[in-house]
């Protein structure tokens, strides 16, 4: 309950500083709409030549897109920003600050940044899904729905053990920038349903970096492909990579000193 | 002239002794820039397949050849960015460049020159790497080789030429990143950095026609690629010339009226 209050406190202070900026939400909407362009375009020019792609049809892709450009924003908004943060602070040794604070410290440096513009992009890939589900004469199941949400919680949390194991190798190596710069460059690939990739790329994709789980699983659950037993892998796999995570993470701070704060 | 040369020889070493230092952040680089051809390839070559194995006149194997040859273009296409020119002119960093006796623009064409050699003799075991992955159908001609060794360095001034006077933008306004944006936009579909173009429609085609965006990118790799007639194959060497050429006296006569409006403090 602690905790609750506390992220709360947070997520407050973090709009409150994003109101300063209000400039940046002309810029945020702007990239967006580029964004969401160039994809349609991609996506237009690839059923131009043809009318299916890997068993997906053109209204299932667009469902695709509206989930990534949703949980891309979902990860820049929450995820992203703290764990850039929490790189910066152990490089510098400025971690001190978060870890003499009376409380969890896996909590707090998960909570503390919180990109408010970045929420065009959810509501974007929100319209994007909405008006593909519209074109797919859609028949709105509780079931599905369910299934749709819950496997949009268990991607971003994925994402988020994913980010937290690559950033707490932090502790041992200096040099990690770089790594976040391939991810961006990796989630893009959940572009396209993993199903189209070459095996090794679809391992890769699902067990390495999760975008299998983030935004390919969820669009399943909406078009009726997702079974029991992937939904069940995907619980398997987020308690295991939670659990994971935490554990590194409380190693590597084990062998933090940040002598310089 | 020597003094050019000897100028250009100095920096390019500084760059490349300077970029050798950090193999590792170059190749981690490198490799997140991989992972966007390789999803163009394989979605394209997924294409191809569903459509009898040919589409645009593209096979699966082509198409590797084509993403493969894009990551050595992507490399020659990297310049200094107009967010460069824009820190570079709103810190006051310009200040110091001016005070030295030769254009300022010669040190960003010398510096990223040499980095280039860098990036190329890093590339080749990653572009065997891709190969090996996935099966390129590459047969070019001795004359092709040529001109695409000539057409990736002029490809490199043509970027370096149109990023500058974007970046040179910024001397009189630093509210210029809705612009970047656009510009990049454009870049990626006109280009032929998204698709080859001959999958674009017809009106892009001869719309791209016009831009600077496909002789700096998708022009040397179809001279690789694609089959070119030796008319096409020079066409596109006199419109990278001919842009060059133009794009110099542009760049130059908005340098020297921006300069005027350029004010520093220290820097």
């Amino acid at each position: 309950m602690n905790g609750l209050r506390l992220a709360f406190n947070y997520l407050r202070i973090g709009i409150m500083n994003e109101f300063q900026y209000r400039a940046n939400l002309y810029i945020q909407i702007l990239q967006t709409f580029i964004a969401l362009g160039t994809g349609l375009i991609g996506l237009n020019l690839v059923f131009s030549q043809t009318s299916e792609l890997g068993g997906w049809n053109r209204t299932e892709l667009l469902a695709v897109m509206g989930v990534f450009i949703m949980m891309g924003g979902i990860i820049r908004a929450a995820i992203q920003p703290n764990m850039e943060r929490l790189m910066e602070e152990i490089r510098q040794g400025l971690l001190d600050f978060a870890l003499t604070k009376p409380a969890d410290a896996q909590l707090l440096i998960s909570i503390r940044e919180f990109r408010l513009w970045q929420l065009v992009d959810v509501i974007t890939g929100l319209v994007v899904l909405g008006v593909a589900l519209s074109q797919m004469n859609w028949l709105i199941g509780v079931w599905s729905v369910l299934a749709f949400f819950s496997a949009l919680v268990m991607g971003a949390v994925m994402i988020y053990c994913f980010w937290l194991i690559v950033t707490s190798t932090a502790f041992w190596f200096v040099r990690v920038h770089e790594i976040a710069n391939l991810f961006e460059g990796l989630y893009a690939a959940g572009r396209w349903p993993v199903g189209i990739y070459p095996t090794w790329l679809r391992m890769a994709l699902t067990f390495i970096i999760p975008v299998a789980f983030a935004v390919t699983v969820p669009a399943e659950a909406l078009t009726g492909r997702l079974s029991l037993q992937t939904w069940l892998g995907a619980l398997a796999l987020t308690i295991t990579l939670f659990i994971a995570s935490r554990a590194l993470l409380k190693f590597g701070l084990k062998s933090y000193s940040g002598a310089s704060a | 002239m020597k003094r050019y040369f000897d100028y250009y020889t100095s920096m390019m070493k500084l760059s490349v002794l300077e970029q050798w230092q950090y193999p590792v952040a170059n190749y981690f680089y490198m490799i997140g820039m991989i992972a966007e051809p390789v999803i163009y390839m394989v979605v394209w070559s997924a294409v191809a397949n569903q459509q009898g194995g040919m589409v645009g006149g593209y096979t699966p194997g082509t198409f590797a050849a084509y993403y493969i040859v894009w990551t050595l273009v992507r490399q020659m296409n990297i310049a200094f960015t107009p967010y460069g020119w824009e820190w570079r002119i709103r810190e006051g960093r310009l200040s110091t460049t001016l005070l030295r006796p030769i254009h300022p623009l010669h040190e960003d064409v010398a510096f990223f020159a040499g980095w280039k050699v860098v990036m190329i003799i890093l590339w080749i075991p990653l572009a065997f790497a891709l190969s090996l992955i996935f099966k390129p159908e590459l047969n070019p001609t001795l004359l092709e080789g040529m001109v695409f060794f000539v057409a990736i360095w002029m490809a490199y001034l043509i970027r370096t030429i149109t990023l500058s006077l974007l970046g040179m933008v910024t001397f009189w306004t630093t509210r210029v990143s809705a612009l970047f944006e656009l510009y990049f936009a454009a870049e990626l579909i006109l280009s032929g950095r998204l698709v080859p173009l001959s999958l674009m429609p017809t009106w892009v085609q001869e719309l791209a026609w016009f831009f600077p965006f496909r002789w700096a990118f998708g022009y040397p790799i179809e001279v690789l690629v694609g089959q070119m007639s030796m008319n096409e194959l020079f066409i596109g060497l006199g419109m990278q010339l001919a842009w060059i050429l133009f794009g110099g006296i542009v760049v130059n006569l908005i340098w020297k009226v921006a300069i005027r409006r350029f004010s520093a403090v220290g820097g």
